[in-house]
């Protein structure tokens, strides 16, 4: 690169940015696939070697303690709330987005965004603030015997928090781009609103949709640091997996802890492989990337 | 229209997993009548303990069968848990200021708490020992080597951790009795041995782990009963024991939880468990878990053997009670922030 900026005398030969001296190619090859070693391939290897450190007998006993079972269950109803609800959520906010214009939608947008933005800790301890006892809310919740933070609501809103973003981002450039034209026409021809959004919005967003269902998915069930605030840390009650992993491991038993971790790890790597697949096979179908 | 069919299942579907999620959630929300233990961080093998015998004690005594939930995290952080709302029946904290913290925020515990149980309304003591590496490489055999250069120590932070609040103290008691009472040198004394610890996890577990799981520093401060678990659950080859000549006596209290338990109608089951703590039964359980039973007579011989004999001095009579002791040194502006303070400015 030194000749870019060596004072030459004359015009230096055009080269092709593709043409890469073949050392400063290798090297960023290989400093890019070490990286992702290093930082990434390797710690999922000890997952799974921690995981099966004491044979798989040890593996599969570890998801027969009640406190596992619970956890993994919490988890799987967690997400089972969140999921559909910001999916929900998510269609809303980009149907307005992209097919209305009003004052505010900008402001809607970064909105949106905030969770991105926002440190896990401080989502947790902003319910915390507002439906704990000491909180805004507090008095009027415990007058009603209504228990939200330190219980599976307070876990559900938490998470609800932060995956926000998910399905509202994948879904918005996509809309945008498709425009009002179809439904247009479909109206026109007499269709319902809500027939328009069964037969002609749906299936145009449908693969979009299903992209930032999974990655929604995956976040609700990994989330750590938000859950962790609200939690209360009962055990068998409101620990989540990520939770019930770190007590495992702050007790000493590390087999279990890689054992349910490995769960999590095997959640990535499906939702891996099906976003690939969709990628591949529906490209042009989520035009719309994710953009952070 | 097929596509419009197919979606439509679709909702239905989704609409039914909500539902089903929903009846979960309320069949969680009725359990039998559950009893919540919202405890510090190394009592998780003490109550997995505890609990069992005491729910077949209440059973045979009122045929009823219950429950029994477990928190645990740093002492501190549980107490800031039920002022803000963690519906615990009792709490079972490492000292009593974390207690008085939750008289005092939320007025969810009367403040004669203490004289309801006896013992000051702690079933156990404790106190705080050293486990360094095995061989003891760096030769630590008393407070005063954790102040030298060049010693890593592992010790929680006292604003989050009620044991690292009594590390504290202990190395403060021992100060005080080596300089005759002089408290800026006392102060110097305690820095050094910060000084020495960059790290400084949340609860008395953490710090555990990052000493004897992660190899970090040459010594830990910590818990007996966490250090013979440690060296216990790693092997007694990896670790020793260092029993300082001098160490302070830890008083872990317990109390209910009026507010909760009245509102949730549990008060009489959480009495008993909390006054089950006292009995023969459970005094032997504590005593095989370290800790020093209030009633050593109902403890295993050799379980009491292993427990090593030093000097113990108490709160109240170095430091006036937790109380005087919480608000001089860890309260905002304490001593202890201005130690960490002076600390960051020479570093």
């Amino acid at each position: 690169m030194s000749e870019a900026v060596a004072p030459s005398i004359g015009v230096p030969a055009p080269r092709s940015v593709t043409q890469e001296a073949p050392l400063t190619r290798w090297l960023l090859i290989g400093v890019a696939v070490g990286f992702l070693g290093l930082f990434l391939l390797l710690p999922l290897a000890v997952v799974f070697t921690e995981a099966f450190a004491k044979g798989a007998g040890a593996f599969f006993a570890s998801f027969d303690e009640p406190d596992a079972r619970a956890a993994i269950w919490l988890t799987l109803i967690v997400a089972a709330i969140v999921v559909p609800l910001n999916a929900a959520f998510g269609l809303c906010a980009a149907w307005s987005i992209a097919k209305f214009s009003f004052p505010g939608k900008s402001v809607l947008i970064t909105l949106i965004d905030l969770p991105f933005s926002v440190s896990p800790v401080v989502s947790g301890l902003v319910y915390v603030l507002v439906f704990g006892a000491q909180g805004l809310l507090g008095p009027f919740l415990s007058a009603h015997g209504i228990q939200v933070v330190f219980a599976i609501p307070g876990i559900v809103l938490a998470t609800i928090f932060v995956t926000f973003p998910f399905v509202a981002r994948e879904l918005i450039p996509l809309m945008q781009e498709q425009g009002t034209v179809e439904e247009e026409a479909a109206l026109t021809l007499g269709a319902s609103g809500f027939g328009t959004f069964l037969t002609v919005t749906l299936p145009n967003i449908k693969w979009g949709l299903l992209y930032g269902v999974l990655l929604a998915n995956a976040r609700a069930m990994g989330e750590f640091g938000a859950v962790s605030v609200v939690s209360g840390h009962i055990r068998g009650l409101t620990n989540t997996i990520p939770l019930q992993v770190e007590i495992l491991y702050n007790e000493y038993n590390i087999v279990s802890a890689f054992a349910l971790a490995s769960l999590l790890a095997g959640l990535a790597l499906v939702t891996l492989g099906l976003k690939t697949l969709l990628e591949w096979r529906y490209a042009d179908q989520i035009a719309g990337r994710r953009r952070h | 229209m097929l596509r419009a069919g197919l979606s439509r299942k679709g909702l239905a579907k989704a609409l039914a997993v909500l539902a089903g999620a929903s009846i979960l959630l309320a069949e969680a929300a009725q359990a039998a009548t559950a009893l919540l233990n919202v405890s510090y961080d190394p009592t998780r093998e003490l109550y997995r303990a505890i609990n069992p015998a005491f729910i077949a004690d209440w059973k045979a005594k009122t045929g009823e069968t219950i429950e029994i939930q477990a928190s645990h995290a740093g002492s501190g952080a549980q107490a800031r848990a039920v002022i803000d709302g963690l519906s615990a029946d009792v709490v079972t904290l490492a000292l009593a200021a974390d207690i008085d913290a939750i008289v005092n925020k939320s007025g969810k515990i009367t403040p004669d708490w203490q004289k309801k149980l006896p013992n000051n309304a702690a079933p156990y003591t404790s106190t705080i020992v050293f486990l360094v590496r095995k061989g003891n490489p760096k030769k630590i055999k008393n407070w005063d080597d954790l102040a030298k250069a060049g010693i890593a120590v592992v010790t929680p932070n006292p604003k989050t951790s009620g044991g690292a609040r009594w590390n504290y103290l202990a190395a403060w008691g021992y100060g005080l009795e080596k300089f005759k009472g002089d408290e800026e040198k006392t102060k110097e004394f305690v820095k050094a041995i910060y000084k020495n610890a960059p790290v400084l996890d949340t609860g008395a577990r953490g710090s555990t782990i990052t000493f004897a799981q992660r190899g970090l520093g040459d010594v830990l401060i910590t818990w007996e009963n966490e250090a013979f678990l440690a060296s216990e659950e790693f092997g007694k080859n990896k670790f020793e024991i260092v029993v300082p000549p001098a160490s302070i006596l830890a008083e872990p209290p317990v109390a209910v939880v009026d507010g909760n338990v009245d509102a949730k109608g549990t008060r009489a089951v959480a009495e008993a468990y909390l006054n089950f703590l006292y009995t023969p039964t459970a005094q032997a359980i504590i005593a095989k878990n370290y800790y020093r039973p209030a009633h050593p007579e109902f403890a295993a011989k050799e379980d009491l053997k292993r427990l090593p004999k030093l000097e113990l001095f108490t709160v109240d009579k170095v430091f006036g009670g937790w109380a005087k002791a919480q608000k001089t040194h860890f309260a905002d502006g304490g001593v202890f922030d201005e130690i960490q303070k002076q600390d960051a400015a020479t570093k």
